[in-house]
């Protein structure tokens, strides 16, 4: 074959969490070297899309293939890098920023066996890369929320994944530490790393997207050139196409279902 | 000594160190999980495999292996089924082990003193087979949770990124639960299936005291239960009349009262000593408007000079009375 295969193809994929349809009609192919930021108001399913995408929550009709195979068939695991979103670096038993890190080197030592020289090295750069080197040692637990969620992402580095895929990775992180993260997605962007990152607001993330998928309500509602929020393709109008509900603009766009009793509707109409 | 001169206190020790070794092995990564309590659930569920033992005149060990393998699955399918309900269901369990258990030793025609055996130990009581059963299983547990402590601890800390990572999450997961089973069973003879969760959990709170990473934590846990289940057993060798399960306990709980207020300490300093978060405006204040500490202050800050020194963005700040002090030049910033 002469192109190479795309990372990831969904097609006609769809989604139902607990019989409740998340995700429908989605068609998205992400090639190789593509920076994408898929953006959302909560609830819109972004998130699903890229869990859906590997396989972490399946999808209820469609298709979906990594790098040319379809999701049932993959086994090459150590060529995607995930981030999930927002879980604490700590866990019952404390763990150093190293030994987390290690973790991420799983999908490519051979099994049974201690850290090779080169897994050590990985582990390493993929620290050095997020500017946590001096506190390797150190607990995660001591560590601010910023800089628990660089170790996760050195975590996904550190198995040198041809992909990187990122869900919320800069929610509630201070802007110092956004900067540092942003810097080092840079690093990666620059030696060509395919990236595809579900986000809110993107901050300083944004110089480095290269393409826009907006989701709302389960549907793709925009694919195309960057735009810094899902709200600007909202008030722009340009999300025309698959776009049902017109009463909608102007009013908030979440789209999770609201619990109401006659006590929260006089506080709604307060609101409003 | 003439301890050892005796075969059933051999047999003991021996079944007790193996058993201090394991139990906290497993019981790291149910701490990890935040499922402190399930090796007491199995605990309860096996008294049933017990009593169906006693009850069909089989071992009442091979049969409470069965059922708590068979319960610590169904915990956790549970668990990873429900995610709101689960601990009620697992609750509906317990109880539901425990008062089959008694009902069918009742059944059985043996009274509370059979039962009390395996709820509370009797480890003097172990012979050579039991021992053999004992060190077997418990060796296979160490084995697996230390050789394949790797994915299993990646599992436990964050089971999607395992996912994506390649791994079989259910069957990591399912293979923790055997092996809480599994040790839960072996430790029936030693310290009894109410106590057994101690063992399992105290010795890994007692080491997360004084360690930070994973592997320590393991490591040490493993010694402190080890150093606890002999400890307790010769102490209740010495003493007439006192049941060994109960002094294993109280010595792992002795372990980490003593600890306790290390950790505190540790903790502490390390809440004094995390950097201060650098702000932008840090550095606008450094630019323009600064607080600039009086002429008067004729200490200087350095290494050792007694106050905490914090790291602050790219510099030092030294905590000075209640206040922070930043090297500027020649002077020092309030910060």
């Amino acid at each position: 074959m002469s192109a190479p295969e795309p990372v990831v193809r969904i097609r006609d994929g769809a989604v139902a969490l607990g019989g409740r349809p998340v995700l429908r009609g989605i068609d998205l192919t992400v090639q190789q070297g593509e920076v994408v930021a898929v953006l959302g108001a909560n609830g819109s399913g972004k998130s699903t899309l890229v869990r859906a995408m590997m396989g972490l929550v399946p999808t209820s009709r469609g298709e979906v293939s990594l790098f040319g195979t379809p999701l049932d068939d993959f086994h090459d695991w150590q060529r995607i890098g995930f981030v999930p979103q927002r879980v604490s670096a700590t866990s019952g038993v404390p763990a150093t920023v190293w030994e987390v890190v290690a973790s991420g080197r799983l999908a490519r030592r051979p099994f049974l066996r201690p850290l090779r020289a080169e897994d050590r090295a990985a582990v390493r750069d993929a620290i050095a890369a997020v500017g946590l080197s001096d506190r390797a040692k150190d607990g995660c637990a001591t560590l601010s929320g910023g800089q628990q969620q660089r170790v996760l992402i050195a975590r996904a580095l550190a198995g040198d994944p041809d992909v990187l895929v990122l869900d919320e990775p800069t929610a509630g992180v201070d802007l110092v530490s956004q900067q540092a993260f942003a810097d080092a997605l840079g690093a990666l962007v620059d030696r060509g790393a395919t990236i595809i990152l579900v986000a809110h607001e993107l901050g300083p993330l944004a110089p480095l997207i290269g393409r826009t998928v907006v989701m709302r309500d389960g549907r793709v509602a925009y694919d195309g050139a960057p735009v810094a929020t899902a709200h600007e393709v909202e008030h722009a109008g340009l999300a025309g196409q698959g776009h049902h509900h017109p009463d909608l603009q102007g009013r908030p766009s979440d789209h999770i279902p609201v619990v109401t009793s006659p006590l929260d509707q006089s506080a709604r109409r307060g609101d409003a | 000594m003439s301890f050892l001169e005796y075969d059933f206190l051999v047999r003991a020790l021996v079944a007790a160190l193996f058993t201090g070794l394991a139990a906290p092995a497993v019981g790291t990564y149910l701490v990890q999980r935040r499922l402190s309590l399930m090796g007491d659930g199995i605990g309860h569920i096996a008294v049933t495999g017990v009593a169906l033992g006693l009850l069909t005149g089989t071992s009442p060990t091979v049969t409470a292996v069965v059922v708590a393998i068979i319960g610590a699955v169904v915990i956790e399918v549970i668990r990873e089924q429900g995610r709101t309900s689960g601990d009620v269901a697992l609750a509906l369990l317990f109880y539901g082990g425990i008062a089959g258990g008694v009902m069918l030793i009742g059944l059985a025609g043996q009274g509370a003193n059979t039962l009390q055996t395996y709820l509370f130990g009797s480890i003097l009581a172990i012979d050579s087979g039991d021992v053999w059963v004992t060190v077997v299983l418990a060796a296979v547990v160490v084995v697996v949770a230390v050789g394949l402590s790797p994915q299993l601890f990646a599992v436990a800390q964050d089971a999607e990124f395992a996912r994506v990572a390649g791994l079989n999450v259910r069957f990591y997961n399912i293979l923790v639960a055997v092996m809480a089973a599994v040790t839960v069973t072996v430790a029936m003879r030693t310290v009894g299936l109410l106590l057994v969760s101690a063992l399992m959990v105290v010795p890994v709170a007692t080491a997360q005291q004084v360690t930070r990473g994973f592997r320590t934590t393991l490591l040490l846990a493993m010694g402190l239960g080890t150093l606890a289940s002999t400890g307790g057993l010769v102490t209740a060798a010495y003493v007439p009349n006192i049941p060994p399960g109960s002094t294993i306990v109280l010595l792992a709980l002795a372990g980490f009262m003593a600890a306790w207020p290390l950790g505190v300490w540790l903790r502490r300093r390390q809440r004094l000593a995390a950097p201060f978060v650098a702000t932008a405006e840090d550095d606008l204040a450094l630019a323009a408007d600064h607080t600039v500490v009086p002429e008067s202050h004729a200490h200087e800050h350095g290494e050792d000079c007694g106050h905490a020194a914090v790291p602050h963005g790219d510099h030092v700040d030294y905590v000075h009375d209640g206040h922070r002090h930043a090297p500027h030049g020649s002077h020092y910033d309030e910060h």
